[in-house]
C-alpha cells in the first residue's frame, strides 16, 4: 500500500468499527428494554389495564409477534432508512424526532460555538502561565463549576435572571423568537448552564495536555534556542497536544445531544433527551431504538472525528 | 391590604375563597375566622378581598398560556385514550360532551338538549340543533352513535371500555335523537356521559393528529409531548364564551420550573403546584391560587383474603393506627381534607357526612392487634412514588406502629410497573384512586364482589344487591339513603383505609378571571379554557 494512502485506510477501518458498535449498542438497548416491567399496552392503559383490555390493545397494535422478530424487522427497516412508527401514537418516528433533533442540535451548536473557544483559550492560557494568579483563579473556578450540579446552576439562573431581575424568559421554547435579541435572550440561560457543565472538563484536560508537552525535551529545546514563551507553547507544544485536546472536546460535546435532559426539563426545551425518557417510560421500542441510535451516532462521530484529528496531526501515529 | 393578620398567607386567602364558592355565608366564615383567633375587623377585610376575586365581569381577548405537569409522546387527541390531565384539558377545549358537571356537582346539558328515560334503562338523547364541527359539518346523532360505540371496540383501547359495556344498544332515531339501551337500569347515565372520555367526535374519525370537534377552541398546532396551540372558535354554540382569542397549552414537569415560569410572567397558569411552593407564592400580589378537593385519594389496602388482613381486628386496628391529622399536616402540608375510609368525597352530592373519621387511637389499635396475635410480627407495607405521598404515609404509619410494638416494614418499590406488579396484589399496599363522578362508578369499580379493582377483595352480597337497587332507582331520596348506608359499610367492613382526600392547588396570574373549583378536578375539571378571561 502506498505510504500516502495509509492514514485513509485507518480512517475507513475506524468507520467500520463504528458501524459494528452501532449494531451492538442497538442489541444492548433492545435487551435492556425487554427487561423493563410491562409493555406498551399495559403502560398506555395504566390502571385500566384489565387482562382483556391489554390483550385487545396488543392485538390491535400488532404486539403479539415476538419482540425479537419485531426488533429484527425494525433493524431491516433501518438499513433501508426507515425508522419505523411509534407504538404509542402511530406517528412516524422520523416526524417525532426530526423537529426535536433540530432543537437539540441548535442548542448543542450554539453551546459549542460559545464554550469551545473560551475553554481552549482559558486552558492554554492557564498552561502557559502555570502557577500564576491567572492559573489559580481558572483552576479554582473550574473546580467549583464541576462540583455544582447543573440543575442547581439552572435553577439559580432562572431565579436570578427571570424571576427577580426579569431580564430573561424562564422558558426557552414557545417564547417570542422574532428578533435576534429575542433569540439571544431565549438561548442565554440554557447555553450558559450547559457551557458551565462542559467547559470545565475541557479547560482541565487542555491545561493538562499542554503542560505535559511543555515538559518534554523538545519544547525545552525550543526554550533554550531562544523562542518566546508564546511561540514555545503555540508553535511547538500545542500541535503535539492536539490529539488529547480533541479527545477531551469530543467527549464533552457528546454530552450535549443526549445528556442535556436536565436543561431540557428546567427550561422546558423539547429536545431528543426528553424524547428518549418519554419513549422509555412508555416502552415505545422503535422510538427508544431510534433515539439510542442518534445518541450513539453523535457520540461515535465525535470520537471518530477526534481520533482522525489526532491521527492526522501526529505523524507518529500513522505508522 | 392593611388589616391582614400576621401569619396570614395566600393559602388562607385561597381557603376563604374556596369556602365562599362552596356556599359558606359571611357569618359562617366570620365564625370560622374568630375561632382561629382572627379579630372580626381584620376578618371582614379578608372576606372582601376573597369576594372580589370571585365576582368580576368577563373581558374579551388575550392569548392565554397555561402549563400542566405531565406531557409525553403518549399525549393524544383521542378522547377514548385520554389518560392524563394534559389530554383532558385538550379534549375539553376542542370537543364537547353531551353533559357536564357544574361546580356543585350537578349534571348540566352540553351538546344534549335533553336526556330522558322512564325506566332508567332505555334512554333518549336529544341534541341541540345547529351545532357545528370545526370543519363545518353539522352535529347529528350519527356522530353520537359513532363516538359512543367506539368505546366498545377493543382495538380502540378505550379507558372506559368497562363502563361503556353496559350500553347494549346505541342507535339513531332521527337526525337529532339517539336511543341508548342499557344492560340494566342505571339512573346515572347522564353523569356517566359527563366523563371526559365520552367527548363527541365527528362520525368516522380515525385520524387524531388534529382535532375536529365542536369545542370552544380550534386546534392549530398539536405536537405530542411538546405543546398545542388553539384559536377561538367563532361559531361556538354556547351563548357565552370563549373569551380568549387563543389558548396555548404545554407541560412543565418540574414543579420549580413551572412556578418560576409563572412568577416571571412567561405563563399565566401553573397547574398542580406542589404545596412546598406555597411559601414562594405567598406575598406575591401578582399571583393567586385555586384549591380544589375533588376526591382523589391515596389509600392503604389490606387484602381480606391474605395474611394478615384475614385476621379479625387487623384492618380495624390499622384504621385506628393511621394518624390522619399528621398525614394531612405533614405529608400534604395542609392541602388535604380528612376522610372517613370511604371513597365518596364531600365534593360529591351523595357524600355521607354522618360517618366521622376514626380518631388516631394507638391504644385501641394495640389491643386489636394483640387479640389478632400480630404484635411483633413483621408486616411488609408496600409503598411507591407511583401512589402519591404513599411513602410518607407509610413512614407515619410505621412510626405510630413502632410505639405500640407493631413491626411494620416499609417496602419502597419503584414507580415503574407499580400498578401491574404490586397494586391489588401485595397483602398490604397503597393505591391511588382518581375522582369518579358517581358513587355507582366508584363502588362498581372498587367494592362489589366482581369489581375489577377490588383492592381489598371485599365481598358482600348485601352490598352488591344494594348497588343494583340504587342504580335503577329514579327516586333521588331513596338512592341517597342507599348510598349513605353503602358508604358506612365500606368504612366499617372493607379493607381499605382512606385517610385523606387530596387537594389540588393551581397557581395563576391575578389577572385571570372566571375560574371556579370543580368536583372533577383542578383547572375547573380541566375545562377552564372556555370559561376564563384575562384582564388587560
Amino acid at each position: 500500500m502506498p505510504q500516502s494512502l495509509q492514514p485513509w485506510f485507518l480512517v475507513i477501518q475506524r468507520l467500520g468499527i463504528a458501524l459494528l458498535t452501532l449494531v451492538i449498542v442497538s442489541f444492548a438497548v433492545f435487551f435492556a428494554t425487554e427487561m423493563l416491567p410491562g409493555d406498551v399496552a399495559e403502560i398506555l392503559l395504566g390502571q385500566a389495564a384489565t387482562p382483556e383490555a391489554v390483550a385487545g390493545l396488543r392485538e390491535a397494535m400488532g404486539l403479539n409477534e415476538p419482540a425479537l422478530s419485531r426488533f429484527i424487522g425494525w433493524l431491516i427497516g433501518l438499513a433501508r432508512g426507515d425508522l419505523g412508527t411509534s407504538y404509542v401514537n402511530n406517528i412516524e418516528v422520523v416526524e417525532l424526532i426530526s423537529g426535536r433533533l433540530v432543537n437539540s442540535l441548535k442548542l448543542a451548536g450554539v453551546t459549542t460555538v460559545v464554550s469551545v473557544p473560551i475553554a481552549l483559550s482559558l486552558g492554554i492560557g492557564a498552561a502557559m502561565w502555570r502557577g500564576s494568579v491567572f492559573d489559580r483563579i481558572v483552576s479554582m473556578l473550574t473546580i467549583s463549576v464541576i462540583s455544582v450540579p447543573e440543575f442547581m446552576v439552572a435553577t439559580l439562573a432562572v431565579l436570578i435572571f427571570a424571576v427577580w431581575l426579569g431580564w430573561l424568559p424562564a422558558l426557552s421554547y414557545g417564547v417570542d423568537v422574532s428578533s435576534l435579541s429575542a433569540i439571544l435572550k431565549a438561548y442565554a440561560m440554557p447555553v450558559i448552564t450547559l457551557s458551565c457543565v462542559i467547559s470545565a472538563q475541557m479547560i482541565r484536560m487542555t491545561r493538562a495536555a499542554v503542560i505535559e508537552t511543555i515538559n518534554t525535551p523538545y519544547v525545552e529545546m525550543a526554550l533554550l534556542k531562544g523562542a518566546s514563551r508564546k511561540r514555545m507553547v503555540l508553535v511547538h507544544a500545542l500541535p503535539n497536544a492536539l490529539g488529547p485536546i480533541a479527545n477531551a472536546v469530543a467527549l464533552s460535546l457528546s454530552y450535549l445531544v443526549g445528556g442535556a435532559i436536565i436543561v431540557e426539563t428546567i427550561f422546558n426545551y423539547p429536545g431528543v433527551a426528553k424524547l428518549m425518557v418519554d419513549a422509555v417510560s412508555t416502552r415505545d421500542l422503535p422510538l427508544i431504538q431510534s433515539c439510542a441510535m442518534i445518541f450513539c451516532v453523535s457520540y461515535l462521530s465525535l470520537i471518530t472525528l477526534a481520533d482522525v484529528i489526532a491521527l492526522l496531526s501526529n505523524p507518529r501515529l500513522r505508522r | 391590604m392593611t388589616k391582614t393578620p400576621t401569619n396570614w398567607t395566600g393559602r388562607d386567602d385561597a381557603m376563604v375563597e374556596h369556602m365562599i364558592r362552596r356556599g359558606a355565608s359571611r357569618r359562617d366564615l366570620l365564625k370560622m375566622l374568630m375561632s382561629s383567633g382572627i379579630a372580626a375587623a381584620a376578618g371582614g377585610s379578608l372576606l372582601m378581598r376573597a369576594s372580589a376575586a370571585v365576582a368580576a365581569t368577563p373581558v374579551m381577548g388575550g392569548n392565554f398560556k397555561a402549563a400542566g405537569w405531565s406531557s409525553s409522546t403518549a399525549d393524544t387527541l383521542d378522547p377514548a385514550k385520554a389518560s392524563l390531565s394534559t389530554d383532558y384539558v385538550r379534549c375539553c377545549a376542542f370537543y364537547n360532551r353531551l353533559t357536564f358537571l357544574d361546580e356543585a356537582g350537578q349534571v348540566q346539558m352540553e351538546l344534549a338538549d335533553t336526556i330522558s328515560s322512564d325506566d332508567a334503562q332505555t334512554w333518549e338523547v336529544k341534541l341541540k340543533p345547529g351545532v357545528l364541527f370545526h370543519d363545518g359539518k353539522t352535529l347529528s346523532s350519527d356522530d353520537v352513535v359513532f363516538s359512543l360505540k367506539r368505546h366498545l371496540d377493543e382495538s380502540v383501547g378505550s379507558k372506559v371500555n368497562s363502563i361503556a359495556k353496559q350500553m347494549t344498544e346505541i342507535s339513531k332515531v332521527d337526525d337529532l335523537t339517539t336511543k341508548i339501551v342499557l344492560q340494566a337500569p342505571n339512573a346515572d347515565l347522564p353523569t356517566i356521559l359527563a366523563l371526559h372520555h365520552f367527548m363527541i367526535i365527528a362520525d368516522g374519525t380515525t385520524d387524531f393528529s388534529k382535532a375536529n370537534g365542536t369545542g370552544a377552541f380550534i386546534c392549530e398546532v398539536f405536537e405530542p409531548g411538546v405543546r398545542s396551540v388553539a384559536t377561538k372558535n367563532p361559531n361556538y354554540f354556547k351563548a357565552e364564551g370563549p373569551y380568549l382569542d387563543s389558548f396555548e397549552f404545554f407541560a412543565i414537569p418540574d414543579n420549580n420550573a413551572r412556578v418560576n415560569a409563572l412568577l416571571s410572567g412567561d405563563i399565566h397558569y401553573a397547574a398542580a403546584v406542589n404545596p412546598r411552593s406555597s411559601r414562594q407564592l405567598d406575598g406575591n400580589d401578582s399571583v393567586a391560587t385555586l384549591v380544589s378537593t375533588s376526591g382523589n385519594y391515596t389509600n392503604l389496602n389490606m387484602r381480606l383474603d391474605l395474611n394478615p388482613g384475614d385476621k379479625a381486628g387487623f384492618v380495624e386496628g390499622m384504621k385506628y393506627l393511621l394518624n390522619r391529622e399528621a398525614i394531612q399536616k405533614s405529608a400534604f402540608r395542609g392541602f388535604a381534607e380528612i376522610a372517613n375510609d370511604q371513597p365518596v368525597s364531600p365534593a360529591n352530592r351523595y357524600h355521607n357526612p354522618n360517618i366521622k373519621p376514626r380518631e388516631f387511637d394507638p391504644e385501641r389499635a394495640k389491643s386489636l392487634f394483640d387479640k389478632a396475635g400480630l404484635l411483633g410480627v413483621e408486616i411488609p407495607v408496600v409503598a411507591s412514588d407511583a401512589a402519591t405521598a404513599s411513602v410518607d404515609m407509610a413512614t407515619i404509619l410505621q412510626q405510630a406502629g413502632s410505639e405500640i410494638g407493631m413491626n411494620l416494614k416499609v417496602d419502597r418499590v419503584p414507580s415503574d410497573g407499580y400498578w401491574s406488579n404490586y397494586w391489588l396484589k401485595a397483602p398490604v399496599h397503597f393505591g391511588n384512586i382518581n375522582p369518579r363522578p358517581t358513587p355507582d362508578i366508584l363502588f362498581s369499580l372498587l367494592y362489589t364482589s366482581d369489581a375489577p379493582w377490588n383492592e381489598s377483595q371485599y365481598k358482600s352480597d348485601k352490598f352488591d344487591s344494594m348497588l343494583v337497587e340504587a342504580r335503577g332507582a329514579l327516586d333521588e331520596e331513596r338512592r341517597k339513603a342507599i348510598y349513605w348506608e353503602m358508604q358506612e359499610m365500606v368504612a366499617n367492613e372493607a379493607g381499605t383505609a382512606i385517610p385523606v382526600y387530596i387537594s389540588n392547588m393551581d397557581a395563576f396570574t391575578a389577572k385571570l378571571g372566571g375560574l371556579k373549583p370543580n368536583p372533577l378536578g383542578g383547572m375547573m375539571g380541566y375545562a377552564f379554557a372556555e370559561y376564563v378571561w384575562l384582564d388587560a
